[in-house]
């Protein structure tokens, strides 16, 4: 099988992504949406002409008092206005002073505030869900495969499956870093949905092949064949390909539909969607399963030693 | 065979028959419309945290129910319909805050908003007059809740003239106010001295006599529990506890309306594309999973509606994901029955096989997947993320009937079971292969 023969270039393919993502992360930072840091987001089209420029409206929120504010194009003559958390009574006034004193008007599409406390709030469930997802689903797993032990020990399928799970938190997180210097994109409550959506995903594909390994175990003990392990996990992955990669598939079709046609409001969550559930496919068939083989060559060593011991 | 086919017939009866309901409750004047949230019908949200520092400990949860009903009738009054108002405790997490969540659908101008419910209500007294017309008017005595000490509420039982267990509401005012009610009863008595509570009349006793000692009995036609209300609404005239506004959410209703259209092109684009590789690809059996992804959609939209689920642009999104993702199973269990085929089972059996193998991975997988759901959904922070977790997890419960027995059933009732011909094999084989 040649995914688990030439796992070292699948590992360095994974190694290079990540190193690539964790530099984004150390050098650009997140951009953090306002459901995490506090903040008030308005979305406005003006509907007098000429629309007014995003240079003009800036000035515009700086005249009605509201300092610390960031100001981008949507659409043709909409605007999107970041600022700090607004009282009613600033929003107000904001609201009027974005007419200009009556030289212009907009239709206000949403408004979205904020406090600090709540956003701190957010963040916190956010990494509870987050690491609760996380041990759940390696108790999950552990305990899936409690009763395979021969030759990798059920708790190692446990580590591999959660080293598999950070690729695919690390890899997302990473493209957001990215996504965010350039495009603007934000790492809000969804995107965390998103990853935690594909951690579920991921730990699909991961316990399918995993799945297959264990029943081609117990075949080979039945039948009393004895098979090098990097072969029959070669095998299982092999069986189990079509299916990884044709639900991935599926999943992909409805996330580019989504993509192309769908709301923007959920434009970067199924973005942060789309990566990790390629990322995820990726780890659980190029890295979970060669990742055993590894675990089992590692160990080989040591029983040699043991061995030589005994004599 | 016989038994499969009825079952498998049944079956696409009742799938038709709830996809019949869901079409058909979308007309007006249906029950069971879909129910959806404020991003996409357009509304605010608003977010208030109580401070109930200055409540005593045992009277936080009586406080706050109060205060949700004093923000409720306000919210009434300024004519939403089917507006939100409940408590929520900020829980471990959120510090134990208490909060109040009102949701007010079409309501854009969260200006307008914040200030109907922010406002300092008003109970006043007003005496009934008939003007030139004949009409009955209010006039305005001056005499506001400002004058008002406390209400009680009292019993008539030992009272004179009354009848047994009736509830009497007891009205003490300061002395200012004792003042002004003494003059006003005494000029008045035989007319109606109406209560008004934020501009709505709550209640018209007559005054029987005039009232010297500052103390006006209410007695009329309220329930215990009604009595209790009132008083309840008297003493806390204002809002019972400080609020301020710690988030909130408005949407335009046409960015919503756009955002509900956007979604249901994508589902349904998102549905075909799924479709049309499941044919392609798993030939006959794809075309069986077709028809029982499509039960699955007419089940989920069903459920909808019954409980019902607040569909949000988030939760649209979770259930056109999954879509995608209900076919895993199918896909599971038809890359099983392939390899059956291969190592020369008849088809009967290869079918039976691909299902019973299947079923383990099936189940491991969906369960992960319903522990991240329970966990968003516990912890999801926002409605949004509620709103997703919850339309996850039913979309992955619903799919577990859906792919597993429905397929099964359908694919077994094609009759198939013994057939060894090219043809048949071909049907069933997938994938770019013969």
């Amino acid at each position: 099988m040649f995914i688990v023969k030439n796992r070292k270039l699948f590992y360095s393919f994974s190694v290079a992504i990540i190193v690539v993502s964790l530099a984004s992360l150390l050098l650009w930072g997140l951009k953090f949406g306002i459901d995490f840091n506090g903040g008030s987001l308005l979305e406005i089209s003006y509907t007098s002409t000429p629309a007014p420029s995003a240079d003009e409206v800036g000035q515009a929120v700086h005249d009605s008092g509201v300092v610390g504010s960031s100001i981008r194009p949507t659409g043709e003559t909409g605007y999107l206005i970041r600022t700090p958390f607004l009282t009613p009574a600033e929003y107000d006034s904001l609201k009027v002073g974005l007419t200009k004193g009556g030289a212009w008007q907009y239709d206000q599409k949403r408004f979205d505030s904020i406090g600090p406390t709540i956003g701190s709030e957010l963040k916190t469930k956010s990494i509870y869900a987050l690491a609760l997802v996380l041990l759940a689903i390696a108790l999950f797993i552990m305990f899936a495969f409690r009763k395979v032990s021969k030759p990798v020990s059920s708790w190692k399928y446990g580590l591999v499956a959660l080293v598999a799970l950070a690729h695919d938190v690390i890899i997302p997180i990473g493209v957001f870093s990215i996504l965010g210097h350039f495009f603007g994109a934000e790492v809000d409550t969804l995107f965390v949905t998103a990853i935690l959506v594909v951690l579920g995903f991921s730990v699909h594909d991961t316990i399918v092949v995993f799945d297959r390994v264990r029943e081609n175990l117990r075949k080979n003990q039945e039948k009393n064949v004895k098979e090098v392990f990097e072969d029959t996990v070669g095998k299982s992955v092999g069986q189990t390909l079509n299916r990884s990669l044709n639900t991935s598939l599926t999943v992909v079709l409805v996330l580019v539909a989504l993509l192309l046609l769908g709301p923007a409001s959920v434009h970067f969550f199924v973005i942060a969607l789309l990566v990790g559930v390629v990322t995820g496919t990726y780890s659980s068939v190029f890295i979970g399963s060669p990742l055993l083989v590894t675990l089992e060559k590692m160990q080989k060593p040591k029983e040699k030693e043991l061995k030589k011991e005994r004599k | 065979m016989w038994k499969v086919r009825i079952v498998a017939v049944v079956l696409l009866l009742i799938g038709a028959g709830i996809g019949w309901f869901v079409v058909n409750s979308e007309q007006v004047g249906q029950k069971f419309p879909f129910r959806y949230g404020l991003d996409l019908a357009g509304g605010s949200h608003l977010l208030y945290r109580a401070d109930t520092s200055k409540v005593v400990s045992g009277d936080v949860n009586s406080a706050m129910q109060s205060l949700r009903d004093v923000v409720e009738k306000r919210v009434n009054i300024f004519g939403v319909s089917e507006p939100l108002v409940q408590v929520e405790r900020g829980g471990v997490v959120g510090g134990g805050e208490n909060r109040l969540i009102v949701e007010l659908p079409g309501v854009t101008d969260l200006s307008e908003a914040v200030k109907a419910i922010g406002q300092t209500p008003t109970l006043d007294f007003r005496l009934q007059k008939t003007d030139e017309t004949g009409a009955q008017i209010y006039e305005d005595m001056g005499l506001t809740g400002q004058y008002l000490d406390h209400a009680t509420l009292d019993f008539s039982s030992g009272r004179e003239g009354t009848i047994s267990n009736q509830p009497i509401i007891v009205l003490t005012f300061n002395p200012e106010g004792a003042k002004r009610f003494k003059d006003i009863t005494s000029e008045n008595v035989g007319k109606v001295l109406a209560i008004f509570l934020d501009d709505v009349i709550i209640s018209a006793p007559v005054i029987q006599e005039a009232i010297p000692n500052g103390e006006a009995n209410i007695t009329g036609t309220f329930t215990p529990d009604e009595a209790r209300e009132l008083v309840r609404n008297l003493n806390f005239g204002a809002l019972p506890v400080p609020i301020e506004l710690v988030s909130s959410q408005t949407i335009g209703a046409s960015l919503g309306e756009k955002a509900l259209t956007q979604s249901v092109d994508a589902g349904l684009w998102g549905f075909g594309l799924v479709a049309l590789f499941l044919i392609l690809w798993y030939r006959l059996p794809g075309v069986i999973a077709v028809v029982a992804l499509s039960l699955y959609v007419a089940l989920n939209l069903a459920i909808f509606k019954l409980i019902p689920v607040t569909l949000t642009t988030a939760g649209l999104a979770a259930f056109i994901l999954s879509i995608g993702m209900a076919v895993d199973a199918n896909i599971l269990i038809f890359e099983r029955m392939k390899e059956e085929l291969k190592s020369g089972k008849v088809l009967g059996e290869a079918i039976r096989e691909g299902f019973r193998r299947a079923w383990s991975s099936i189940s491991d997988s969906n369960l992960s997947s319903i522990i991240t759901g329970v966990i968003l959904f516990w912890l999801g922070g926002t409605a949004v993320i509620k709103g997703f977790a919850l339309v996850f997890i039913i979309g992955v419960l619903v799919s577990m009937f859906t792919a597993v027995t429905v397929t099964r059933t359908l694919l077994l009732a094609l009759g198939f079971g013994k057939s060894t011909s090219k043809a048949a094999h071909f049907l069933f084989g997938n994938g770019l292969g013969k």
